[in-house]
């Protein structure tokens, strides 16, 4: 396995009056060929802007910055934050794909879903439109879209959700990029359809090798496609380890209020445990920890300054003060 | 489809027989035809001279049906409007179906290269500030657009023709002449002035429906896999944007047989604009009923070509 992603201080902000405000702060992650690492969180902790900024899609006035933003392409190793535009563009779609939660929206209205795959191919490749055609048939057959020669003249607008985000896949993978950004790609569709999909990324990505950045809410998504869990909150990742470990053996008060809400782990009969309080704004957060004003296991400095990374078990880290203590004590 | 736009023009002929209903209720029972001779004949005519005109121009036949079944003026309102046949000014004498067919090429000398010059500067400019949303540029262009659409057109008539005719002797100031080797001379300045005077306002609303589809998640898509920013404006932000545009640019195409009835009256273009500012002023009804007559056909084919274009541009719409 080789490293095909290295990020590390992601910080993505926004302009506030004088100040920027960041709504990503710091975020370390990396990806292993073929592997899938779920980025988790709740809605505004910054997750999908994590992907965005990777592929320098922020929209605008925003910002993204990056002590390392690496990717090993095929033809080499690429800083993203400081490629020049054309070559950004070669990247994307190319080497680093991304599916988007909203199938519906996401194809072009006005054109065949078959022309919008093989404009991907015909961006990235020298093949002929015929040639493109073809191939866009092929991945078609790929991600199960049944009558893929009916299909390709179709308009997005006659096919159902989930035939729309297979298109989406098909157009992701037409030029087998090493890395695929998968953000919330089942969250808009049907519980029978979400498996399906899944699924399918899964057959892909063993076929492929390619890496997949699996961006989700949804934990059972990610007990279903991920190999290792980066749990965000508040614009940091808190915690991040192997998928057994973080869901199993969840060490950050967030992680484990978080697991403790969810309703297939709760008692029939009981209210459904949650975590009090609401996320804070991002105006409000504070120096420190952003989980303090939540937190059961606060302690007095938590918000004072950002907590260090402490290991609990090979590859499992988190960013908590109360379970450094822990450890000093024992 | 074919059915849809049969049935809308089946729609449309109710709305021009109710126009047509209007126009007799108002031209011929608010101002009488005793009002309208004395119009044409001023102060001092007697009652036989308004008789004797009134005879001559048909209007001494009685208003209704029911007066008299078999000639009478609302019928003959309607079969000569709807059989095209326009008669005779009130104020001249001169046939009005000729000047009409006269007046048609002039109008659309200056009516056609004004909306094809428009549209085109209008559609480059916009695409051009909303490539450059939330910059200076933008703000800069939408501040121009608003200062442009401000002033009167009045102000630009009468400014290009001091400062270019008369200052600058580039054009002449008004005048016009078919002879195709000098025609130009004439249509410059009209129509640079009617495509300055409209062009503020098409940015500002084509910028408008292009920034608002900028936003788009398949906008986003686009660049996701690897198109650049002027690929995703030609070819998705356009396209999309058409839908909109189509309604406010389709609706205007007929009326380009209509003429400008303020750039016309102004430069002395002898087209359907100035035809209808003068039936105005000199009181001439028969010419008036003829041109709002037009208007009401122009208005309703318009509707139907907007629809058809719709189908067209937007896969989404089926016409049935």
């Amino acid at each position: 396995m080789t490293r095909v992603l290295t990020v590390e201080g992601l910080t993505t902000s926004f302009p506030d009056g004088k100040d920027r405000l960041r709504v990503v702060d710091g975020v370390d992650l990396h990806l292993d060929t073929g592997e899938t690492l779920a980025l988790v969180g709740e809605s505004g902790c910054g997750k999908s802007m994590t992907a965005l900024s990777i592929m320098r899609l922020v929209p605008r006035p925003g910002r993204a910055d990056a002590r390392v933003a690496r990717f090993e392409s095929a033809d080499g190793t690429k800083e993203l934050l400081d490629l020049p535009v054309p070559a950004m563009r070669r990247v994307r779609g190319a080497g680093i794909s991304m599916i988007f939660q909203e199938p519906m929206t996401s194809l072009n209205p006005v054109a065949r879903v078959g022309r919008q795959v093989v404009e991907a191919i015909r961006l990235h490749e020298k093949v002929s439109a015929a040639g493109a055609r073809d191939r866009t048939l092929e991945l078609f057959r790929l991600a199960g879209i049944p009558d893929p020669a009916a299909r390709f003249e179709a308009y997005p607008h006659q096919l159902s959700g989930g035939l729309k985000q297979r298109v989406m896949i098909a157009m992701a993978l037409c030029t087998r990029p090493q890395v695929l950004i998968a953000d919330e790609p089942t969250t808009a569709l049907d519980v029978t359809i979400q498996a399906q999909i899944l699924e399918l990324l899964r057959d892909l990505q063993r076929e492929l090798g390619t890496a997949i950045l699996l961006i989700t809410h949804d934990l059972g998504v990610v007990n279903e496609l991920a190999d290792r869990v980066a749990v965000m909150y508040g614009g940091r990742i808190v915690e991040q380890g192997g998928r057994e470990d973080v869901l199993a053996r969840p060490t950050h008060p967030y992680t484990e209020g978080l697991l403790r809400s969810m309703p297939a782990r709760s008692q029939p009969g009981e209210p459904l445990p949650e975590i009090a309080g609401v996320v804070p704004p991002p105006h409000t957060w504070p120096p420190g920890c952003r989980f303090a004003s939540r937190c059961p296991r606060v302690l007095d400095p938590c918000a004072g300054a950002p907590p260090d990374w402490v290991t609990v078990r090979p590859g499992h880290t988190v960013a908590c003060l109360a379970v450094a203590q822990d450890r000093v004590a024992s | 489809m074919l059915a849809y736009v049969i049935r809308r023009l089946a729609y449309g002929a109710l709305v021009v027989l109710g126009v047509l209903l209007f126009l007799f209720v108002l031209f011929f029972t608010v101002a009488t035809p005793d009002d309208i001779a004395r119009r044409a004949l001023g102060d001092k005519a007697t009652p036989e001279m308004i008789d004797t005109w009134k005879a001559n121009h048909g209007y001494d036949r009685p208003l209704w049906p029911w007066q008299d079944p078999s000639d009478n003026l609302l019928v003959s309102h309607y079969t000569s409007l709807l059989g095209f046949d326009f008669g005779r000014s009130d104020v001249d004498d001169a046939p009005i179906g000729q000047r009409i067919r006269e007046g048609m090429g002039p109008s659309l000398a200056l009516t056609v290269p004004m909306f094809v010059i428009g549209l085109g500067l209008g559609l480059l400019l916009s695409l051009f500030v909303a490539f450059f949303r939330e910059t200076y540029i933008d703000r800069a262009g939408v501040f121009l657009c608003v200062l442009g659409m401000s002033v009167s057109i009045l102000l630009y008539i009468i400014g290009a023709q001091v400062l270019i005719a008369q200052l600058l002797r580039w054009y002449p100031i008004s005048g016009f002449d078919p002879d195709p080797d000098v025609v130009a001379r004439f249509l410059i300045l009209p129509i640079v002035v009617g495509v300055v005077s409209s062009v503020g306002s098409d940015v500002r609303f084509y910028r408008t429906v292009f920034v608002e589809e900028s936003s788009r998640d398949y906008v986003r898509t686009a660049r996701a896999k690897g198109a650049g920013e002027l690929r995703v404006m030609a070819q998705h932000v356009l396209r999309n944007g058409m839908i909109p545009i189509l309604t406010r640019v389709v609706l205007a195409i007929p009326f380009l047989f209509t003429g400008s009835l303020l750039l016309e009256s102004f430069f002395g273009i002898p087209g359907l604009g100035s035809i209808t500012v003068d039936a105005i002023r000199g009181n001439d009804f028969a010419t008036l009923r003829v041109m709002v007559y037009i208007g009401a056909l122009l208005f309703v084919l318009g509707q139907v070509l907007t629809d058809v274009s719709y189908s067209l541009a937007d896969p989404r719409v089926r016409l049935e």
